[in-house]
This record gives structure tokens, C-alpha cells and sequence, in this order.
């Protein structure tokens, strides 16, 4: 089984081409670390996957995306949308309460009832870590958090729409080194119920955490493979100088 | 220099009608109607007459603007056409009000047959004011960060969630500055209701919005032009309620904007 199948996908917007020709699958239960510098359509790539590149009026695309079996174009945007969850390179909570942020997805959904709210958000934040925090002030302002809560707020409230898939865009590149430790303990432990697919700047993250590592350059998918592949033996000479820090 | 130049004179204005216009303030000067021709009594009509038409002009000039910044902010493409557009609606705000007084005799008075009428001057003025509420409307919708509507999207909301439940509430403050100062503009015309509602002398109350009524700026137009032998405490306690209407609504403007600031949380 394949969640995501992708084919001769091409990216533009207006007339730069951002992502060419890429073809690859992102299988069930792993960890697909994508690196490469910056501008090589790591982001891009990402946003494909839960159709947020729609946004961006200068934004063409062709080739196929098959998620579960089905063409993206074609499902239903806000479906989608909560199957695949997104975490953002800086810690953006909603100007809401700590229980409304992780709550709004499903209030979005139709959720009414209270209880089964106050249940969704405590199983959200124990997932992320966040749980013993946070127990006594769910109704403080999100903003109040440091920026590590945070961070993991954001990844609360997205397992809160019970999504199949979490994309996580570079999430700690803003976060001091025992805040990115723990979020990538949640990642970790997050792959046994959900399938993640992790952008990083971060090369040592991506070893650290990926099952299969992608390398993206100039808009290409230059390799993907097994991470401790990518990091002893790799195929392409332009992964080995990238990953070895001889730019980037 | 250029400062002074411009504070001098303003702060000159305001003084000379407080010290002026204050000792005619009393009870009687707010709450009576005008008499003996408008030289003795109070100014009660046409404060309640302002007071009719600047509701009025909101009731009709907000959702119709907000729901127009909405469209521009949310949901229009950026094209010429657009950008045309916003750019004519900016341009609106700076008409002279006697056209749009004119522009209302012929739509409202005469064309749909409302007469000189507190509902033509309502709509006069709401029109007037449409441009300023659009435009700070839609400045405070953009102020609110992309990312917040991304967050939102990417969590399955709707679009038109995403603007009820993160968009609007955020750009409320805004939204409210913007209306407020509007408001003050109606208040303080006199040319839009020239032609469509204020009456000469009227000291009976309007009972319906089909009624013409008196209105603060049009009576002070009156009684310093129009009616000789006017007491000058009558004219400038009349133009000093009127100052102190508009100061009062660009205050609470303000205030709204300073204390919303220090809450923003982003």
C-alpha cells in the first residue's frame, strides 16, 4: 500500500519552474525526511501534498498525485485537508485559547459536544507531550507558551483532526536544542499511528529521525533511499557533497 | 515651524468656540426646541435629527462595506479590473460631499420619490461614508498575518470558517476605528443633507423616516447665515455640541484602537 503516489509532477509559479519532474511514493507508518538547500522546492513540494500551493494565485501544476488511491484534484479540499495535517516552520497558534487552538479543527468539522471536545484535546496533548503543561490553563491564551509549547501546541492540534498523514514543514527551526529533542521524541513515537513526512534545513535531524531520506536540488529529486543509505553510501555525488556540508 | 503653522490655528478654533460656546450650554440649551424664531430655546431637534441620520447612514453604510471589503479583501483576484477598482473606491472618499448631496436629491429624493426625507439623508450619507468604511475595512482585514488563514485551512476549515472564526475577529478593532471615524464624517456635513432632509425650522420631533428632520450642522448654517439677530451664544453653543459630537467619536475611536493594539497578540 502507497499513501502517496506522485508522478512527472511539475511545479510552476508564473514562469519559474519550482519543482521538476518528480516522481516518488510515501509509504505507510515512516518518516520521510526530504532535505537540500534552500530553493530546491523542499516547501513546495510539502504543500502539494495537502493542496495548500492552491492558495498562490501564481501557482501551476501538472503531473498526478494519488493519495490513498484517489486523484488530489479530485477529492473534496477541506477532506483532504484533515486526513493530512500540517505543522509550520515557526509556531503559529491561532489568536485563541490553548483548548480552542486544539479544538478548532474539529469544531471546523461539526464537533458540538463539549465532552467529546474536552476528550479530543486531552488525548491531542498527551500525544504531543504537552498534556502536563498545560492541564491547569487550557484556558489562557495560546500566546502565553514558550516557543517549544508552542510548537508542540501546533502538533496537538493537528493529531486533534485525526489525520492519516502529518507534514511537518522545517518544525524546529526556530526552537532551542532540548525543544527540537522533543519534538522529535513526539515524531518518533508519532509514526506508529500516522505516517509523516518531514522537511528539514536540518541534515543531522533528518538522520536522526527519517526511515527513507529524499534529496531535492534546484527543484530535482536527486535521490531517495534508505537514510543510513544516504548518509554511508550514496549514489549521487551532489547528495554525498551536500550531506558532508560542502554547500548548501 | 510647519507644525506650529498647522496647531496654532486648530487649537485657536477649538478655544474660541469653548470659550464662546461653553457658558450656553445648560439643560434647557439641550433639551428644549428652538424658539422665537430659532433665537431663543434649545437645539434638541436637530441633535436627535443628527443623531437619526448618523444611525441611519451606519445601519445602511456597514454591512454593505464590510461585506464589500470582504469580497475585495478575501475573495477578489488580483487583475486590473480589481486593482481598478480598489483604487476608484479610494478616490470615492475624496468626492466632494456636495455632489454627493446632489447625487442623493436625484437617486433618493426625487428618482425613487423617498422626498426630503431622514431616510434619503441616511442613505446620502451612508453612501458618502461607504468609501472610508470599505477602505479601513479592508486594510484591517489584510492586517490580519496569511499565516492565520493558512493555519486554518490546513486544519480542514472552510474558507468562508476561516473569515468568520480567525479573519473577522481579528479585524474588528479595525474595523470599528474605521466606522467610527466615518461616523464622525456624517455627523459633521452639512451638503449631503442640504438637499435631502434637514428642514429650515421643524420643532416638532420627526415621527417616522419619511419625516424630514433638523440636523446639528445645517442648523448652525441657519442661524449664522440665514435668521439675523441670532444671539451669539446660541450660535456658538450650537457649534460647540457639534464639535464636541464628532471629538467624542474620533475619541472613542481611539481608545477602541489603542486598547485592541495592546491585546493583538501576534
Amino acid at each position: 500500500m502507497v499513501i502517496f503516489d506522485i508522478k512527472n509532477l511539475n511545479i510552476w509559479f508564473d514562469s519559474t519552474q519550482a519543482l521538476k519532474n518528480v516522481t516518488m511514493q510515501v509509504l505507510p507508518h515512516e518518516i520521510l525526511s526530504i532535505i537540500g538547500p534552500s530553493n530546491s522546492g523542499k516547501t513546495t513540494f510539502l504543500r502539494i501534498l495537502n493542496r495548500l500551493n492552491d492558495l498562490n494565485a501564481r501557482f501551476k501544476m501538472n503531473g498526478d498525485v494519488w493519495f490513498n488511491g484517489q486523484d488530489i484534484k479530485k477529492v473534496d479540499v477541506e477532506l483532504l485537508r484533515r486526513k493530512v495535517g500540517m505543522v509550520f516552520a515557526l509556531p503559529l497558534p491561532l489568536p485563541l485559547s490553548i483548548f480552542d487552538n486544539v479544538a478548532y479543527g474539529m469544531k471546523m468539522a461539526g464537533v458540538n459536544s463539549r465532552k467529546r471536545l474536552a476528550q479530543v484535546v486531552e488525548n491531542a496533548l498527551k500525544q504531543a507531550y504537552l498534556w502536563e503543561e498545560v492541564k491547569d490553563r487550557l484556558g489562557e491564551s495560546a500566546f502565553k507558551l514558550s516557543g517549544g509549547q508552542q510548537q508542540r501546541l501546533c502538533i496537538a492540534r493537528t493529531l486533534a483532526v485525526e489525520p492519516d498523514v502529518i507534514l511537518f514543514d522545517e518544525p524546529c527551526s526556530g526552537l532551542d536544542p532540548i525543544s527540537t529533542a522533543k519534538v522529535e521524541d513526539a515524531m518518533v513515537k508519532l509514526k506508529e499511528k500516522y505516517t509523516i513526512v518531514l522537511v528539514t534545513n536540518n541534515v543531522k535531524q533528518a538522520a536522526r529521525v527519517g526511515d527513507r531520506t529524499a534529496f531535492f536540488l534546484s527543484g530535482e529529486l536527486i535521490e531517495l533511499d534508505k537514510t543510513e543509505k544516504i548518509f554511508t553510501v550514496p549514489q549521487d555525488k551532489r547528495t554525498d557533497g551536500y550531506i558532508r556540508g560542502k554547500f548548501g | 515651524m510647519a507644525t506650529l503653522l498647522i496647531v496654532v490655528p486648530v487649537g485657536l478654533i477649538v478655544v474660541i468656540i469653548i470659550q464662546k460656546g461653553l457658558p450656553a450650554i445648560n439643560w434647557q440649551f439641550l433639551s428644549d426646541v428652538p424658539r422665537q424664531g430659532m433665537r431663543a430655546g434649545g437645539i434638541f431637534p436637530a441633535i436627535i435629527g443628527t443623531i437619526y441620520l448618523v444611525t441611519g447612514a451606519i445601519v445602511f453604510a456597514l454591512p454593505i462595506g464590510l461585506l464589500a471589503a470582504i469580497y475585495l479583501s478575501e475573495y477578489s483576484k488580483d487583475n486590473p479590473l480589481n486593482r481598478i477598482i480598489k483604487l476608484a473606491i479610494i478616490n470615492l472618499a475624496g468626492v466632494p460631499s456636495v455632489v454627493y448631496g446632489l447625487f442623493g436629491l436625484a437617486l433618493f429624493v426625487i428618482f425613487f420619490k423617498f422626498g426630503a426625507s431622514i431616510l434619503s439623508g441616511s442613505l446620502t450619507l451612508g453612501i458618502m461614508i461607504l468609501p472610508i468604511v470599505i477602505t479601513t475595512s479592508r486594510e484591517a482585514l489584510e492586517s490580519v498575518p496569511q499565516s492565520f488563514r493558512e493555519v486554518s485551512l490546513s486544519l480542514g476549515a472552510s474558507k468562508w470558517q476561516t473569515i468568520r472564526n480567525i479573519v473577522l475577529p481579528n479585524a474588528i478593532p479595525g474595523i470599528l476605528t474605521g466606522t467610527i471615524l466615518g461616523l464622525g464624517r456624517a455627523a459633521g456635513e452639512t451638503a449631503p443633507i442640504l438637499f435631502t432632509v434637514a428642514a429650515f425650522y421643524l420643532p416638532q420631533l420627526p415621527k417616522s423616516i419619511f419625516d424630514q428632520a433638523m440636523a446639528l450642522p445645517y442648523h448652525l448654517y441657519v442661524i449664522s447665515t440665514q435668521v439675523p439677530n441670532v444671539d451669539e451664544k446660541i450660535r456658538y453653543g450650537t457649534a460647540f455640541v457639534l464639535l464636541a459630537l464628532v471629538l467624542f467619536m474620533n475619541l472613542v475611536a481611539i481608545i477602541i484602537r489603542t486598547k485592541f493594539r495592546k491585546k493583538k497578540k501576534w
